[in-house]
C-alpha cells in the first residue's frame, strides 16, 4: 500500500537523480550552477515531505540561496567553460561502480523506508520526544535538541563556521578588495539596477525578507526555524540589496567593520552563555542553573541566548562571505 | 519472494538506492572532472546525498514534523518523525555552505597563481617551474664546478 507521502518522496528523489545526472554531463559551469540550484531547491520539498521542516528551511535558504550566489562568484573571478577531457576515465568509473555496488549490497538489511521500529528509533529518541516540552518548555524537539540536549556540537559547528570564514578573509580579503567605494562603473555593468521590475519587486521584498528573519530568529521556540536558519535569511535580504542595487551601498550599510567582528561576537554570545552557567553553578551549557525553582525557564533563557549568538554569527559569515567573493576584482 | 513483497522492498528502499546513485555521481565527479569548480559540485552532491541518507532514515509512516502539539486539541497518541537526524544535519548544510566558500576562496587564488582552474593545465605549469628551476640549478652548479677546476688549475 503506498501513500500520498511515499509516491511524492518516489517522484521526487527521482528528479533529484534526472538533476544530478545533468549536473555531471554538462560542460558550461553556469548551466551546473543553476541546476544546483534547482537540485537544492528539490532537496527543500523532499525535506519538507520527510518531515524534517527545519532541514528544508535550511537547504532552501542555504543551497537555492546562498551558495548559488557564491558559486557564480567565483564563475565570474575564474571562467564558466569546462574543458573538454581528452579521453574517459575508465579507472574512475570501476572505482565509483564496485563502491556503489558495495553500497547498495549494504542497504538490503536496512529496514525499510518510514518503519517505525527501525533501530535508528532508540530510547534517546524517545526520551527528546517526551521530556524535552517538559524540561526545555520549548515546542520545537529540534530546536530543544539543537540548543540544549546537544548544545556542545552546535557550540562546535558556529566555531567552524567562524573559523572558515577567518580562512576565507586571509586568503581573499587581502589588498585586492577594496573596503572603501570603488569608483562608479559604467552604466551597462549595472544594468540590473536600471531595469524596473527588477527594482521594484526588490524593494518590496527587502523589508519583508529582513522581517522575516526576526520572526524566523524569535519563533523558533515554536515552530519551524532558528539561529541558523534565520542568520542566512536575513544574509540574503542584504545580499538581494546588494544585487539589485549597488555593492558599494550594501558595504556602506553594512561595513566590514562592523560584520566582521560580529561573527566573533556570536561566538563569544555562545560561548559566554556556557561560562555564564558555571558562574551560576551549573555546568558548562547547563541552562537550568539560570533559575534554580523553574528550570525550564533557565532553558528557555538560554537556548534563547544561545540561538541569538548562532544567528548573529551565521548572518554576518554569509554576509562578508558575499562581500568577499563578489567584491573581489578580476585579475 | 513473491512479486509483491519484492515491489514493496523496493519501494522502502528506493531512497537508500538514489541516495548511493547521487553519492556516486558526486565521487565520480570528483575524480574524474578536472575542473575545480566542477569538483567542489561534485562534492556537495555526495554531501547532499549523506544528508539525504540521515532524514530518510528518520522518516516515521504516518508521523508528523517534531513539534510538539497540544496533547488537548487532537484525539489519540501522535506520532513524531525522529528529530535526531534533523538536529545532526540542520548544522552540516550550513557548515558544509562555509567549508565549500573555502574550497571557492582557494580556487579563486589557484586561478589568480596559474591563470586556470583545470588540474592537467596547473600540473604542467608545476612541472614546467619544476623543470625550469632543475635546469637553472644544473647550469649554476656547472658553473660552480668549472670555477673551482680552474681555481684548482692555477694553483
Amino acid at each position: 500500500m503506498i501513500t500520498m507521502v511515499t509516491l511524492i518522496d518516489l517522484v521526487l528523489f527521482t528528479l533529484l537523480g534526472i538533476t544530478a545526472i545533468a549536473m555531471l554531463r554538462i560542460r558550461d559551469l553556469f548551466a551546473v550552477v543553476m541546476l544546483s540550484g534547482i537540485y537544492s531547491l528539490v532537496s527543500a520539498v523532499i525535506f519538507t515531505d520527510l518531515d524534517a521542516v527545519d532541514v528544508a528551511f535550511t537547504e532552501a535558504s542555504v543551497g537555492a540561496g546562498i551558495s548559488t550566489i557564491l558559486m557564480l562568484g567565483t564563475l565570474a573571478l575564474t571562467s564558466t567553460k569546462e574543458k573538454t577531457p581528452r579521453r574517459q576515465s575508465w579507472g574512475a568509473l570501476l572505482i565509483v561502480l564496485v563502491t556503489g555496488a558495495a553500497l547498495m549490497y549494504g542497504t538490503v538489511d536496512m529496514p525499510a523506508f518510514g518503519d517505525a521500529a527501525s533501530p535508528i528509533n532508540s530510547p534517546v529518541t524517545d526520551r527528546y520526544i517526551t521530556a524535552s516540552g517538559e524540561e526545555t518548555g520549548v515546542p520545537n524537539i529540534v530546536t530543544s535538541v539543537l540548543a540544549s540536549y546537544r548544545g556542545y556540537d552546535t557550540m562546535g559547528e558556529t566555531t567552524v563556521i567562524f573559523t572558515a570564514a577567518i580562512a576565507v578573509l586571509i586568503l581573499l580579503g587581502s589588498a585586492r578588495t577594496t573596503d572603501a567605494p570603488v569608483t562608479p562603473r559604467p552604466a551597462t555593468t549595472r544594468s540590473l539596477e536600471l531595469r524596473p521590475i527588477l527594482r521594484a519587486g526588490a524593494k518590496l521584498l527587502i523589508g519583508p525578507i529582513l522581517l522575516f528573519a526576526f520572526y524566523v530568529q524569535f519563533h523558533g521556540d515554536f515552530g519551524p526555524g532558528g539561529g541558523f536558519q534565520a542568520g542566512v535569511i536575513f544574509a540574503a535580504g542584504v545580499i538581494l540589496y546588494a544585487l539589485i542595487f549597488d555593492m558599494d551601498r550594501a558595504r556602506a550599510l553594512f561595513r566590514p567593520a562592523v560584520t566582521r567582528p560580529l561573527i566573533a561576537l556570536g561566538v563569544l554570545i555562545y560561548a559566554g552563555t556556557g561560562i555564564a552557567t558555571l558562574f551560576f553553578g551549573g555546568n558548562f551549557l547547563g541552562y537550568s542553573a539560570f533559575n534554580p525553582h523553574h528550570p525550564a525557564h533557565g532553558q528557555e533563557l538560554g537556548i534563547f541566548l544561545v540561538e541569538l549568538g548562532v544567528g548573529i554569527t551565521v548572518s554576518n559569515v554569509m554576509m562578508t562571505l558575499f562581500f568577499t567573493f563578489c567584491g573581489r576584482r578580476r585579475p | 519472494m513473491s512479486w509483491t513483497s519484492l515491489i514493496d522492498h523496493a519501494i522502502g528502499h528506493y531512497n537508500y538506492w538514489v541516495c548511493v546513485v547521487l553519492m556516486m555521481l558526486g565521487f565520480y565527479i570528483v575524480i574524474a572532472s578536472g575542473n575545480l569548480i566542477k569538483k567542489i559540485i561534485g562534492l556537495n552532491l555526495f554531501q547532499t546525498a549523506v544528508i539525504m541518507f540521515y532524514i530518510s532514515m528518520g522518516k516515521i509512516d504516518g508521523g508528523t514534523a517534531p513539534i510538539l502539539v497540544d496533547p488537548e486539541k487532537v484525539s489519540g497518541p501522535v506520532v513524531y518523525t525522529n528529530p535526531l537526524p534533523s538536529v545532526l544535519m540542520l548544522t552540516a548544510i550550513v557548515v558544509g555552505v562555509a567549508t565549500s566558500a573555502l574550497g571557492l576562496a582557494l580556487v579563486v587564488r589557484i586561478k589568480e597563481a596559474y591563470g586556470s582552474i583545470e588540474e592537467d593545465e596547473i600540473l604542467a605549469a608545476d612541472r614546467a617551474s619544476d623543470a625550469k628551476e632543475q635546469a637553472q640549478y644544473a647550469a649554476s652548479a656547472a658553473q660552480a664546478a668549472k670555477t673551482e677546476a680552474a681555481q684548482q688549475g692555477h694553483a
